[in-house]
C-alpha cells in the first residue's frame, strides 16, 4: 500500500481513525509514564498462557467444563469468519462507496425506505454476524437508522441460504419457509417503523470512524482492524453466555411445557435468545423439536436471527449500550406477535 | 491498546482459526464445509495483522507525538484472547457421553422424510449412520432394514446402568449438538467405557425406548458383535 511522503501534520495518519485523538499540538508524552504498556501486558499473558498450560488443561479437564469450552469455541470459530465477511462489507462500504451514493438509492420518506430495506436484506447471504457491522456501516454512511434497522433484523432471517436450509429442514413443509419468510420481514419492517416514529437519535453511540487524509485503502484497512476488533470482542462475551447456558441449563424444563399452546410459544422463544444458534441452521434444531407445535418452531426461526444473547452483545458493542437495552426487547415481541400471527394464518 | 498489541491479537485469532484448520482440530466444533470459510477469514485476519503491525513499525520511524498508545481502541478487543486460549491451549474435544446423557434424542427430526431407498443386496454387513438407521427403524418400521446386516459406527454412553450407542449431529456448530442414541438387544461387554467408540453389528429388532429427557423414541439392534475402534477425525454426523 502508498504512503503519503509529505510530512503529516501531527501524524494523523492511520490511527487517526479513532475517536478523541490527542490534540494536535499535545506535547510528545513519554511512554514509561504510564508504566505497563499493552504490548507489555500481551507479552507478559502470552508467557503466562504458555508455561500455564498444564494448569489449564487441569482446570478444563471437568466434563462440564470441556463441555463449555467445546461449545464455546465452536460459537466462535463458527462466527468469526461471518464477522469477518461482515466487518470487510461495513469496512468497504465506509471506504469504497460515495458518500452520496446511499442518499440517491434509498427513498428519501423513511416510511418507504424501511420496506425497501427489508427486502434488500434478501441480497447479504450471511448470518446475523454480518449483518450487525454492516447495519452499522450503513449508519455511519448517512442511511436512515430506521432502514438500516430493518436490513439488519431481515437479512439474516430471508437470505437465499436460510430459506434453502429452512427448506430442507421441514421436507414436506414448505408453508414453514413461507411463514418465516413472511413473519420475519413483517416483524422487520414494524420495527422500523417503530423506531422511525419512536426512536431516538440519542441513544445511538456509534464508534466514530475518523476522517482518513491517507487514503481509501488505508481507510479500509483501519476500519476492518477496529469493526473486527469492537465487535469480535462483544462476541467473546455473547459466546460465553451461550455456551454457559447450553451447558447448565439442562433440557429437561421444555418437555413438560411442550403441550401448552402458549407456554410452547413462549419456551422456544426464549430457547432461541439462550442458544444463539446461527440463522443458517437454526432450522434443523428447531425441526428437531417435535414435541411442539409448528407456530412455537416457528417463533424459535423468526426469534433467533432477531435477538439472542450473542447478538445482543454485538449490538451494544455496534450501537451502544442504551440502544441494546431498548432495541432488544422490542425486537423479542415484534418477532413472537409476528409469528404468532403468521402461524395462525399459515400453519 | 496500542496498535502493534491489536496487531498480535488479530495475528492471534487468525493463525488459531487457520492452525485448528491445519490440524483438522476444526472438525470438532464445526462442519466439515466450515474449512472453506475458516481458511479465508484467517487469512484475512493475518494480513489485517500484518498491514497494522508494518504500519506501527513505520509510525515508530516518525516522531513519537502521543499517538503510541493509541487511546480510543476498545478494551473489549482483550477478550478476544479468551478464544485464542480455548483454541490454542485448552483445546478441547468434541462433545461426547456428557451431553449425550443429558440431551434428548433427535430422531424426531427425520420425521416427515418420505424416501427410504432399498439397501444394497451386495454388501455385507452395510454401513448405515446411526440416524439413517434410527430413521428407518421408527418411521418406516424397520422394512428396509430386514434381511440385512446393519454395521454402526458410535460411542458408548450409559442410560442408567444400560449401555447405549450414540453419536452427535451437528447442523451447524458444536453448540448446537444435539444425540441420536440406539440401544442394544442381546450381549454386549460389560466393560464399555463412556466415550469409548465402537463398531457394531447386528441385525434390526422391533423393539424400542423412550428416551425420559424428551419423550422421543429410542431403536435398539440386535447384536452380533462389537468392536472397539479409533475415534473417527469427524465425530460429529
Amino acid at each position: 500500500m502508498t504512503r503519503p511522503t509529505a510530512p503529516m501534520p501531527h501524524n494523523g495518519a492511520v490511527s487517526a481513525d479513532l475517536a478523541d485523538t490527542a490534540a494536535p499540538d499535545a506535547p510528545p508524552r513519554p511512554r514509561r509514564r504510564r508504566g505497563l504498556t499493552s504490548i507489555e501486558a500481551l507479552a507478559l499473558l502470552l508467557v503466562f498462557g504458555l508455561t500455564a498450560r498444564p494448569g489449564l488443561t487441569d482446570l478444563f479437564a471437568a466434563p462440564a467444563a470441556q463441555a463449555w469450552s467445546a461449545r464455546f469455541v465452536a460459537v466462535c470459530v463458527q462466527a468469526f469468519p461471518f464477522l469477518v465477511l461482515g466487518v470487510a462489507l461495513s469496512a468497504a462500504i465506509a471506504a469504497f462507496v460515495p458518500a452520496d451514493f446511499f442518499h440517491r438509492a434509498v427513498p428519501k420518506r423513511t416510511a418507504l425506505a424501511v420496506p425497501v430495506a427489508g427486502v434488500a436484506g434478501a441480497v447479504l447471504p450471511a448470518c446475523e454476524c454480518a449483518s450487525v457491522p454492516v447495519a452499522g456501516a450503513l449508519v455511519r454512511r448517512g442511511v436512515a437508522p430506521a432502514a438500516a434497522f430493518t436490513f439488519m433484523l431481515a437479512s439474516p432471517a430471508i437470505n437465499p441460504i436460510v430459506v434453502v436450509s429452512t427448506f430442507v429442514a421441514f421436507p414436506g413443509a414448505p408453508e414453514m419457509v413461507g411463514a418465516r419468510g413472511a413473519a420475519s420481514l413483517l416483524a422487520a419492517v414494524t420495527i422500523g417503523w417503530l423506531w422511525a416514529k419512536l426512536g431516538k437519535t440519542e441513544w445511538l453511540r456509534l464508534p466514530q470512524h475518523r476522517h482518513h487524509d491517507d487514503g481509501k485503502w488505508a481507510a479500509f484497512w483501519a476500519a476492518i482492524r477496529h469493526d473486527f476488533l469492537h465487535a469480535g470482542g462483544y462476541l467473546v462475551i455473547g459466546a460465553a453466555i451461550a455456551a454457559g447456558l447450553n451447558t447448565l441449563v439442562p433440557e429437561t424444563w421444555l418437555a413438560p411445557i411442550a403441550d401448552d399452546p402458549v407456554l410452547g410459544v413462549l419456551a422456544l422463544a426464549v430457547l432461541a435468545v439462550l442458544v444463539s444458534i446461527c440463522s443458517e441452521s437454526d432450522a434443523f434444531v428447531a425441526a428437531s423439536l417435535t414435541q411442539f407445535s409448528p407456530t412455537a418452531k416457528l417463533a424459535f426461526m423468526v426469534v433467533g436471527p432477531f435477538i439472542d444473547v450473542k447478538l445482543a452483545a454485538m449490538q451494544a458493542g455496534t450501537f451502544g449500550r442504551r440502544f441494546a437495552a431498548r432495541f432488544a426487547p422490542a425486537a423479542f415481541i415484534a418477532a413472537v406477535a409476528a409469528a404468532v400471527l403468521m402461524g395462525a394464518v399459515w400453519l | 491498546m496500542r496498535r502493534d498489541a491489536q496487531a498480535v491479537i488479530l495475528l492471534l485469532v487468525g493463525g488459531g482459526m487457520l492452525r485448528l484448520a491445519w490440524t483438522g482440530a476444526y472438525l470438532d466444533y464445526v462442519k466439515p464445509y466450515a474449512f472453506w470459510l475458516i481458511v479465508p477469514a484467517g487469512v484475512l485476519l493475518v494480513a489485517v495483522a500484518a498491514i497494522t503491525g508494518v504500519q506501527a513499525w513505520q509510525d515508530r520511524a516518525d516522531a513519537d507525538d502521543g499517538h503510541g498508545h493509541g487511546h480510543g481502541e476498545p478494551k473489549v478487543a482483550w477478550l478476544l484472547l479468551a478464544p485464542v486460549v480455548g483454541m490454542l491451549l485448552v483445546a478441547p474435544g468434541a462433545l461426547g457421553s456428557y451431553e449425550a446423557e443429558r440431551t434428548g434424542t433427535v430422531v424426531g427430526a427425520e420425521e416427515s422424510r418420505s424416501n427410504y431407498p432399498a439397501l444394497p443386496d451386495d454388501v455385507d454387513p452395510v454401513p448405515l449412520t446411526l440416524l439413517d438407521y434410527a430413521a428407518r427403524a421408527i418411521f418406516d418400521e424397520g422394512e428396509t432394514l430386514e434381511g440385512h446386516r446393519i454395521q454402526l459406527r458410535g460411542f458408548v454412553l450409559y442410560d442408567g446402568d444400560e449401555p447405549q450407542l450414540a453419536r452427535m449431529v451437528v447442523s451447524c456448530c458444536a453448540a448446537d449438538a444435539r444425540p441420536v442414541k440406539i440401544g442394544f438387544e442381546g450381549d454386549v461387554p460389560e466393560d464399555l467405557a463412556p466415550d469409548q467408540w465402537i463398531e457394531v453389528v447386528g441385525t434390526y429388532t422391533p423393539r424400542q425406548g423412550r428416551d425420559e429427557i424428551n419423550g422421543e423414541l429410542v431403536p435398539y439392534i440386535e447384536v452380533e458383535s462389537v468392536t472397539p475402534i479409533e475415534a473417527p477425525d469427524n465425530e460429529y454426523q
